[in-house]
């Protein structure tokens, strides 16, 4: 069973090596030419040398007396065959890393342009670490083996050489070589069978390791404020421990098995010596020829371990290509159509939602939602948190596309828009702010080349001139990562900043003032409404002020347009809305009362108790 | 006020460093003179061959017919040498393996602690990510060279010590010609050393920047789309990837180019071993044996040199690792811990006092001036001011995520700075400005607030704060993972789990930063009465926008750039002209139709 899995695997390496072959097939052969001189040239200069043992040195000792012709020979022959297996060596080095590092490149390439194309509801289901160590991590190892591989190709060809070598020189020699390679080469294949699981694992919790220590140093202010620092000590320490376990059980395999593979050759060139003695003594061989296959032993010593290193990528190989191809194979991307925006180029877009449903996974959160807001108006989204406003506004400006139902601008449905067309007649500002790593004005313009003015416009109506101005270069200060030199309502006012800066015909704000205090979201707001009379917007707010500014509002709950309406109406009608949105007033009002009529904190406990209870009757209702 | 950066760079020299490093470590040190006992058995063992090769030529083959017996003696001594040698550098490699991983676990969680200890304003002074890498692959680089590099300086050295023992007893002509071939190698490989390790530098920067590029597509995905800078981002990830291939191309090609160097190196000298050895043969100054011998013993040149500007590469990343995790060891933690011989503060209501505090941040002008204020015990405070007037500092301050520049914060008359961490933490509890989840369920994430309390605990704990209903609603009730950063709930969901975390921890002062920016209002409301019920008899403090939180309270601070300019209750406040009604005024016409 386990040898079916692994020569499946074995299979599947192979075949993922061909692509690599297929891709690159003019730097692998090239890769591969040189790795042949080297290898051919390995076994060369062994003969070279015992060339010139044989005709140079013996006849010296034996003679008295040597020719100058044959001892430049022996000097040339050596030196000819190293500089050949040098310039082997460095081509076979240089061009399996260019191929090695174009496959890797291209892998990320591609990766990352897929992650562009495939829409947010599959970034959604996929965690951020994975997406990143599939690009990272999973590309580097799928294309791993191509290291090596050129090189193993070169031992074949050395191989085979020396075996033929060896053959003529003598056979008797050459059958303690057949002897001894297979057992190094078996023995490093066992090797590397044994070790492969085990760097695996120890792989795997290094990347463990390295995701606590981010998300307990990203959580340090909740660490320190709870005085947790113990517990994630300890939660670090476990995997830590584990993982020293796991690199030690690596050791002891690598401490085993290291020693016994140079030790190998070692044996294989006593065991030449000793046999070597017999065939001289019996005249069948010379002397040279001993020195020969033996100093070929300690040179193909070490190489030969190279096909053993490509068999032991192969099954990380696999798992990495794996990861990057479930990539590459995912469907479901945005497909666009060819409807560029709508005819009225300038002036406010006219929004429908209609029957629109959402789930994430299996959990549906939007049920046939419908609406619509007529060009220029503003609709206002409310309702309580965990409702679906987020996920609602999200499917407005097309970041995901409903499960059921259509979005549509200007009559349009936005599947059958151009690519870019949403965008550049859509802004929106999330709830949650994404600055990049990136400079104020390269966060406010992205791709546009939009003058500083025009970003200095869209400061003044966020009112972030103010802070940008004050930094200390300016637009050209950059904002660190996720924006982290910026204040939260600093963060939120270049995010708006961003938006408008567009001059979007949808301007939609998603509680885009939470972390704003009210004087500023005022200033903003009438901003808003003045510059606004070329867009149509579309706001998630909990505030009256907010609220007050549109013509029309949309109150959802449970993922459900419960009813929609000019606020007047609505605060009559809906109970949940009315509930909702004087939550603050009749706090008060209550308050107020409690206090004239002067009762006791128990019963204001009791009195409020009775409240919630009333309230929930009543939203249930 | 002296809030370092983490140390990290070239203050000590490699060695002090090294040495430094291996005292922390005192597991590695633990029987060491045997490990390395063991590595000089084990490069012993490299010269076998040759002189195994010599004595069969020169005595075994001495009369002209080979002395078969002689030569099956000297092969079975030197097998049996070759096995030892095999035996000790097994054993050698298993102790040394324990002995780094152990010490450099130790290490590991050593610098994992002290990063939590380190104040916040030390943790932000770097990126998460080079702050993981301290206690990662910084401390790998170490490990890879203790376990590879450091032993092959040692086997290398050791190495090419015994070669050239052996070569001065055969010849001493010919070990002249070798190091004379190999001495111009030797002075050139700390130069080809810098080069590779310069291009090294060039590949982990580009790998970086890869990385950072790579890492926007994916984490800045709603943004992208949203303003369809799909192309942009395209391009620059593009660049990126090609810039890292480049880099590393490079690198490989220096690798290329100077590997086989000693090859040629090699072979050079085995020629002149060929050429000088027989003339010193003729006037019978070496014999064949020795002189066949010697081109053996050059091939122990070769790997030494081969992998030296590895090693040395190692070692400089293991020596800028060690200094890394040193710089963290090093820093002390300027919002420190008093330890045993601080103060444990019995449980009960708790009071706070500010004593003229200033308060700055590093090289910045003064955030808060002369706050002198107190928190009488079971009272609630409301915190209001404009954006930026220094509330969030003043709640750092009161928490002790940070200290006064000038004055004190006192807790039931003890200066904060000689309360133990353990009985502060226990009391005095903040819920930040931004809901930090940790990936995992709900129940998990509360429990977090409280180590030991049952699945029960966690779903009274939202009953009485009024979130029942919110908690019936989910699909998953306790059980719904709240995803990365607890991204997988809606933004107003993330802080009602942050607040009932700090909730379930039961602290005696509860402190409230702008903790339900996110939540709808009547959540809100609720929210708020329930605190109100659940927390009677502890003190609150509540900073927010949202003013109906001052109205309610005992007391309400109001901070205008940096100062405390007013205070008292808001029926008070919101008649006397001033921040606090020009607040209240915007407010009010903000929430109210
Ligand atoms: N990425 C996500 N994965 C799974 N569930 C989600 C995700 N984002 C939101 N939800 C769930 O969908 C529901 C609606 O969320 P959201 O639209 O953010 O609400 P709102 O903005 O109205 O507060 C919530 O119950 C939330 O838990
Ligand atoms: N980590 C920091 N480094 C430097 N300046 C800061 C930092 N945090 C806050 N500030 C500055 O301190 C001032 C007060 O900030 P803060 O206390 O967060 O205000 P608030 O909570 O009232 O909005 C602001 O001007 C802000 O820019
Ligand atoms: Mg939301
Ligand atoms: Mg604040």
């Amino acid at each position: 069973m386990a040898s079916k899995v692994t020569s499946a695997v074995m299979r599947q390496g192979l075949r993922v090596l061909g692509v690599a072959v297929r891709t690159e097939k003019a730097v692998f052969a090239l890769a591969v030419l040189a790795s042949a001189v080297y290898g051919g040239m390995t076994v060369a200069s062994a003969w070279a040398l015992g060339w010139a043992t044989e005709n140079v040195v013996l006849p010296a000792f034996a003679e008295g007396r040597v020719g100058a012709g044959a001892l430049w020979a022996g000097a040339g022959f050596i030196l000819g065959t190293a500089l050949l297996k040098a310039l082997g060596v460095a081509g076979r080095r240089i061009l399996a890393g260019v191929m090695q590092y174009r496959m890797q490149a291209r892998s990320r390439r591609d990766v990352t342009k897929q992650y562009l194309r495939l829409p947010l509801s599959w970034h959604h289901r996929h965690p951020t670490g994975q997406l990143l160590s599939n690009a990272s991590a999973d590309a580097e190892a799928a294309w791993a083996p191509l290291a090596p591989l050129p090189m193993a190709v070169g031992v074949i060809v050395m191989l085979v050489t020396a075996a033929v070598a060896m053959v003529f020189t003598d056979l008797v020699l050459a059958l303690v070589g057949f002897l001894i390679f297979p057992a190094i080469a078996v023995l490093n294949l066992v090797y590397q069978r044994r070790l492969s699981p085990l760097a695996t694992r120890a792989q795997q919790l290094r990347a463990e390791v390295s995701e606590i220590a981010h998300e307990s140093f990203d959580g340090a202010l909740v660490v320190k404020t709870l005085g947790r620092e113990d517990l994630e000590t300890e939660r670090f320490q476990r995997r830590a421990h584990e993982l020293r376990d796991a690199n030690i059980a690596v050791g002891r395999v690598r401490g085993l098995f290291d020693p016994m593979l140079e030790a190998l050759p070692t044996l294989g060139v006593l065991a030449v010596l000793a046999v070597g003695a017999m065939r001289l003594s019996g005249g069948a061989i010379g002397s040279g020829d001993l020195v020969q296959v033996a100093y070929l032993f300690t040179l193909l010593a070490f190489p030969i371990r190279a096909l053993g290193w490509v068999l032991a990528e192969l099954p990380r190989s696999v798992v990495g290509w794996q990861r990057v191809q479930a990539v590459l194979d995912a469907t479901g991307s945005m497909d666009y159509g060819t409807r560029e925006a709508a005819a009225q180029e300038a002036g406010p877009a006219a929004l429908e939602v209609r029957g629109v449903s959402y789930a994430y996974g299996e959990a549906e959160v939007l049920h046939d939602v419908a609406f619509e807001v007529p060009a220029g108006r503003t609709v206002a989204i409310v309702g309580p948190t965990g409702a679906g406003k987020s996920t609602l506004v999200q499917l407005l400006v097309r970041l995901v596309d409903p499960d059921r139902g259509a979005v549509l601008l200007d009559g349009a449905d936005l599947r059958e828009l151009a690519y870019g067309a949403v965008a550049s007649s859509a802004a929106l500002v999330p709830q949650q702010t994404f600055l990049f790593d990136d400079t104020v004005r390269g966060n406010v313009a992205l791709n546009l080349d939009t003058p500083d003015e025009d970003v200095w416009a869209a400061l003044r109506l966020a009112q972030a001139d103010g802070f940008v101005a004050r930094l200390p270069e300016g637009l050209d200060t950059r904002v660190g990562e996720r924006g982290a030199s910026l204040s939260g309502g600093q963060r939120q006012r270049v995010a708006l900043a961003r938006a408008v800066v567009r001059r979007p015909r949808l301007l939609v704000l998603d509680d885009a003032t939470s972390s704003v205090d009210p004087q500023v979201e005022a200033k903003i707001l009438y901003g808003l409404r003045d510059a606004a009379e070329a867009s149509t917007v579309v706001v998630v707010a909990y505030r009256m002020a907010t609220i007050a500014l549109a013509d029309e509002v949309v109150y959802l709950d449970h993922g459900r347009v419960v009813d929609r309406g000019p606020h007047e109406e609505l605060i009559e009608r809906c109970a949940g809305y009315r509930n909702l949105v004087t939550a603050y007033e009749r706090e008060e009002a209550e308050r107020a009362a409690i206090e004239v009529a002067g009762v006791t904190g128990e019963e204001l406990e009791e009195e409020i108790e009775k409240e919630i209870a009333g309230e929930e009757e009543e939203v249930s209702a | 006020m002296t809030v370092q950066g983490i140390h990290g760079n070239a203050e000590r020299s490699a060695l002090a460093t090294v040495r430094q490093g291996l005292s922390l470590t005192p597991e590695f040190r633990k029987g060491l003179g045997v490990t390395l006992a063991l590595a000089v058995v084990a490069t012993v063992g490299k010269i076998i061959v040759p002189i195994a090769v010599q004595q069969t030529i020169d005595q075994g083959l001495k009369s002209g017919r080979p002395d078969v017996a002689y030569i099956t003696w000297a092969v079975v001594v030197c097998a049996a040498a070759v096995l030892l040698t095999a035996l000790a550098a097994y054993v050698m490699n298993v102790r040394l393996y324990k002995a780094t991983e152990s010490s450099l676990a130790t290490l590991r969680v050593r610098g994992f602690r002290h990063v939590h200890d380190l104040s916040v304003l030390t943790q932000n002074s770097e990126r998460r990510g080079a702050l993981v890498s301290r206690v990662t692959n910084d401390i790998d680089q170490i490990s890879s060279f203790m376990q590879w590099g450091g032993l092959m300086i040692i086997v290398s050295l050791g190495q090419l010590f015994v070669a050239t023992v052996l070569m001065l007893v055969y010849s001493w002509q010919l070990t002249l010609l070798v190091w004379i071939c190999f001495i111009p190698l030797m002075i050139a490989l700390p130069r080809f050393q810098r080069l590779l390790s310069r291009a090294y530098t060039v590949v982990r920067e580009r790998t970086g920047d890869m990385l950072a590029a790579v890492s926007e597509s994916v984490v800045g995905a709603a943004v992208i789309r949203a303003y369809a800078a799909e192309r942009r981002t395209a391009e620059r990830v593009d660049k990126a990837v090609n810039a890292n291939r480049a880099a590393q191309t490079r690198a490989q090609t220096i690798v290329g180019f100077v590997f086989p160097l000693t090859e040629i190196v090699a072979a050079v000298a085995i020629a002149g071993i060929v050429l000088l050895g027989v003339r010193l043969g003729l006037s019978g100054d070496i014999s064949q044996g020795r002189l066949v011998a010697f081109l053996f013993l050059v091939t122990l040149f070769v790997s030494p040199l081969q992998t030296a500007t590895e090693v040395l590469n190692e070692a400089q990343n293991a020596v800028a690792g060690w200094r890394r995790i040193l710089g963290v060891l090093d820093t002390p933690p300027d919002v420190a811990d008093p330890g045993p011989k601080g103060v444990e503060l019995p449980r009960g209501p708790i009071s706070v006092a500010f004593e003229d505090v200033d308060f700055a941040y590093p090289g910045g002008a003064p955030v808060l001036r002369e706050v002198s204020v107190r928190i009488p015990p079971r009272s609630r405070v409301a915190i209001v001011g404009e954006t930026g007037s220094g509330k969030t500092t003043f709640a750092k301050l009161l928490t002790r995520l940070m200290d006064p520049v000038a004055g004190r914060v006192t807790v039931d008359g003890h200066d904060l700075r000689d309360v133990r961490f353990s009985s502060l933490r226990e009391r005095i509890v903040m819920v930040p400005q931004d809901g930090f989840l940790f990936d995992g369920t709900l129940e998990q994430n509360i429990r977090y607030g409280k180590p030991s309390a049952t699945r029960e605990e966690i779903a009274l704990a939202l009953t009485e704060l009024g979130l029942a209903d919110w908690l019936e609603g989910l699909p998953a009730g306790l059980d719904t993972p709240v995803g990365q950063r607890g991204e997988s709930l809606s933004a107003g969901e993330r802080q009602l789990v942050a607040l009932a975390r700090a909730y379930l921890a039961d602290p005696d002062l509860l402190l409230l930063d702008e903790a339900t920016s996110a939540v709808d209002p009547a959540t809100e409301v609720r929210l708020a009465r329930a605190l109100e019920g659940v927390t009677r008899g502890r003190t609150a403090v509540s900073i927010a926008h949202r003013l109906s939180t001052a109205e309610n309270a005992d007391e309400v601070l109001v901070f205008d750039a940096g100062r405390l300019v007013q205070r008292g209750p808001h029926a008070e406040l919101v008649g006397q002209p001033g921040v606090y009604a020009d607040l209240h005024a915007s407010w009010v016409s903000a929430a109210r139709s």
